[in-house]
């Protein structure tokens, strides 16, 4: 069994991954799929500390992580509707290129 | 360090980089969705059975088709022009490594490693869904309106606009 | 009761993995489980290619296969043959790895499928207690499969029945589940094992069956209709329409990875329809008492070709429907009936705990059930307007 730590640190990796992907990348589904990494990878963290904390049966982690992919899909729903609201405005997905407060 | 973990580590953070750094969208959401995968298998490695399944119920199942379906209605399948290297990119790259130096920085310094708990914990889903209906009905309750909410906003904001 | 042949498989598994050396019995063991399954079911698969299309062959008046060994009853293995030997053609403008990956990220799934379904008294291979979301879990990542391989094959007639495809399994997966949500409630539990324990017994020779209620008539009835739509079954085999969009996504494929898609789509109905025998059909019960004597496995077995024969006679006599009025029944009808029939299960459980008499809790849940049923049918009746129906001279 690997231990708190390297789940810690896997789940750091993997957020820098999303942070990276997110700032860099210009397309809005791009960036939605690195927040949607993001998320996971703080999902991982609640699951691991929950595993190697003292009193696992009061499944705190476990609730925060159910509660928190539920929150992830009603945020992924949103925000490819608007990005495909967006794109039928502007033609384009490219976020730098939308610029305009007033269509 | 178990083989599976080392396994299952390497292969979320090769499709997760593969993911956020390939030039064809549909190719991010399919190296995504081992991403994805394989956190469900840390899941389940880690005794959470019901997280790990609905992780694959909703994120493979659900958020994969939507992200998909997206990329298609609006003509990101076709090949982007080849990515420019702007000093925004090396900015956006340094930000991430100093995060993760951060949290490293804090992880190594302050979590010993810790004794894993003597027996894995009893997570049967009845457990779940007394802890559910009882402690966090109100969370529960909320999010039932948000999905909802979520729903018909999504529904609308996503409709055909009215000519006028 | 003889537990000797009930118990045949289990006792031969435990004989022979006790036989082995300590240290590879664990690996035995899980050999022993997985290597049956993935023998058994693809075996059922290629019967029923041939049982189909001679059964299809009959409705439509003509004799189907008969030519390769008995009865043409081998037909399955010349099929076979056929498809190994063929040339694997890979358009140019494919996406060579995606176009290579699809039919395995559809099989192996399915094949995972397998390994939550009680086959027969202790004859399950995993016990898992969140069995049915496992179940639905693995079901609905089939989708991405059927996904990559209509957008690798860079056509527009698979994408097109790709997208069809997804839309559908989409849609269907809600009253599927919903559906299949009712008896999770009335059980109190996940596990595939407590679900088929909590129909066993008889009430004067009669069994507790789910599909002998009146949620569970309803949601069984739900479950076929929508499985049959998860499974792209004819009558909702759009993705597939020959007529239409020649086979939907996997027109570019050729071969044994052809051969691939085919099973995997067999082996997914087989598996809904396990699951459905499961959930309502009473897994591997007897229907009445005084047939208790026969293994239970049999049982399971006997269901499952029942189920099969049922989709074979199905798939002869209804004609395929049209994509809009695919959508409109899932989310107008089954959808909204998934929800009522929902509630009809928790009523159906409290009049149970207030101990109602049994004749009333009939009456009102049967009443609750039809009254929305005749009026949404009703409502679609009148919008569809008057079928008429011309003929050639």
């Amino acid at each position: 069994m690997s231990s708190l730590p390297h789940y810690l640190l896997l789940s750091a990796m993997l957020f820098a991954i999303g942070l990276a992907g997110t700032l860099t990348r210009r397309n809005a589904i791009m960036m939605l799929i690195g927040i949607e990494l993001m998320l996971n990878a703080a999902n991982l963290n609640f699951i691991a500390f929950w595993r190697f904390s003292e009193h696992p049966e009061a499944l705190t982690g476990v609730m925060f992580v159910i509660f928190s992919i539920g929150i992830a899909a009603a945020e992924a729903a949103v925000g490819l509707a608007l990005i495909i609201a967006i794109y039928r405005h502007y033609k384009t997905t490219n976020l730098d290129e939308v610029r305009g407060l007033k269509g | 360090m178990t083989p599976s973990f080392t396994i299952l580590a390497f292969l979320i953070l090769a499709s997760a980089l593969a993911a956020m750094s390939l030039r064809n969208l549909v190719h991010c959401a399919l190296c995504l969705v081992v991403t994805f995968a394989g956190i469900a298998g840390l899941f389940l490695q880690l005794n959470a059975e019901f997280v790990g399944f609905a992780q694959i119920l909703v994120y493979v199942g659900a958020v994969m088709i939507l992200i998909v379906f997206a990329i298609l209605l609006t003509r990101g399948a076709e090949p982007a022009a080849p990515a420019a290297f702007t000093h925004s990119t090396w900015i956006g790259v340094a930000l991430a490594v100093v995060a993760f130096l951060t949290i490293a920085g804090a992880v190594v310094t302050s979590v010993g490693p810790t004794p894993l708990a003597a027996a894995a914990p009893d997570v049967s889903v009845r457990a779940i869904g007394v802890k559910l209906m009882h402690d966090h009905v109100l969370p529960l309750e909320a999010i039932g309106l948000l999905l909802t909410a979520a729903m018909i906003g999504a529904v609308i904001v996503a409709m055909e606009e009215k000519r006028k | 009761m003889d537990d000797s042949l009930d118990q045949i498989f289990v006792t031969l598994k435990h004989t022979v993995v006790g036989l082995c050396p300590e240290c590879i019995q664990p690996l035995v063991s899980i050999l022993l489980s997985i290597v049956p399954l993935v023998a058994v079911f693809p075996l059922i698969f290629a019967l029923t290619t041939v049982v189909e299309r001679k059964g299809l062959g009959r409705i439509q008046n003509r004799l189907g296969p008969n030519r390769v060994g008995p009865f043409g009853f081998l037909q399955f293995a010349a099929d076979g043959i056929k498809s190994l030997i063929k040339e694997d053609i890979v358009p140019r403008a494919a996406d060579k790895l995606v176009h290579f990956l699809a039919p395995i990220s559809l099989v192996v799934p399915v094949l995972l499928l397998y390994s939550v379904l009680p086959y027969g008294r202790n004859m399950v291979p995993i016990d898992l207690d969140a069995g049915v979301l496992f179940f639905f879990a693995l079901g609905a990542s089939t989708e991405l499969s059927l996904f990559m391989a209509g957008w690798s094959s860079r056509n527009k007639y698979s994408l097109l029945g790709a997208m069809r495809s997804i839309a559908q399994m989409v849609s269907y997966e809600m009253p599927l589940v919903l559906s299949s949500l009712s008896v999770v409630m009335i059980v109190g539990s996940l596990s595939l094992p407590k679900i088929v324990e909590a129909q066993m017994g008889h009430t004067a020779g009669i069994t507790h069956w789910f599909v002998f209620t009146p949620w569970g008539l309803a949601g069984f009835l739900l479950f076929l209709v929508a499985s049959l739509a998860e499974a792209n079954r004819s009558p909702f085999d759009l993705p597939e329409a020959e007529s239409e969009i020649i086979a939907g996504y996997f027109v570019e494929y050729s071969g044994f990875k052809f051969a691939l898609f085919f099973l995997g789509e067999y082996l997914g109905l087989f598996a809904m329809a396990g699951l459905g025998i499961t959930l309502f059909l009473g897994g591997w019960t007897a229907p009445l008492a005084c047939l208790d004597f026969v293994p239970s496995w049999a049982w399971f077995f006997l269901k499952l070709f029942a189920m099969i024969a049922l989709f074979i006679w199905i798939r002869g006599t209804v004609p395929r429907l049209r994509a809009d009025q695919l959508m409109g029944l899932a989310w107008k009808f089954m959808l909204p009936m998934a929800l009522i029939n929902l509630l009809v299960a928790g009523l159906w459980h409290f009049m149970r705990v207030a101990e109602w008499p049994f004749g009333v809790r009939w009456v009102v849940c049967g009443f609750i059930l039809i009254v929305p049923y005749a009026v949404f049918s009703w409502v679609f009746a009148a919008k569809v307007g008057k079928r008429t129906y011309r003929y050639a001279n």
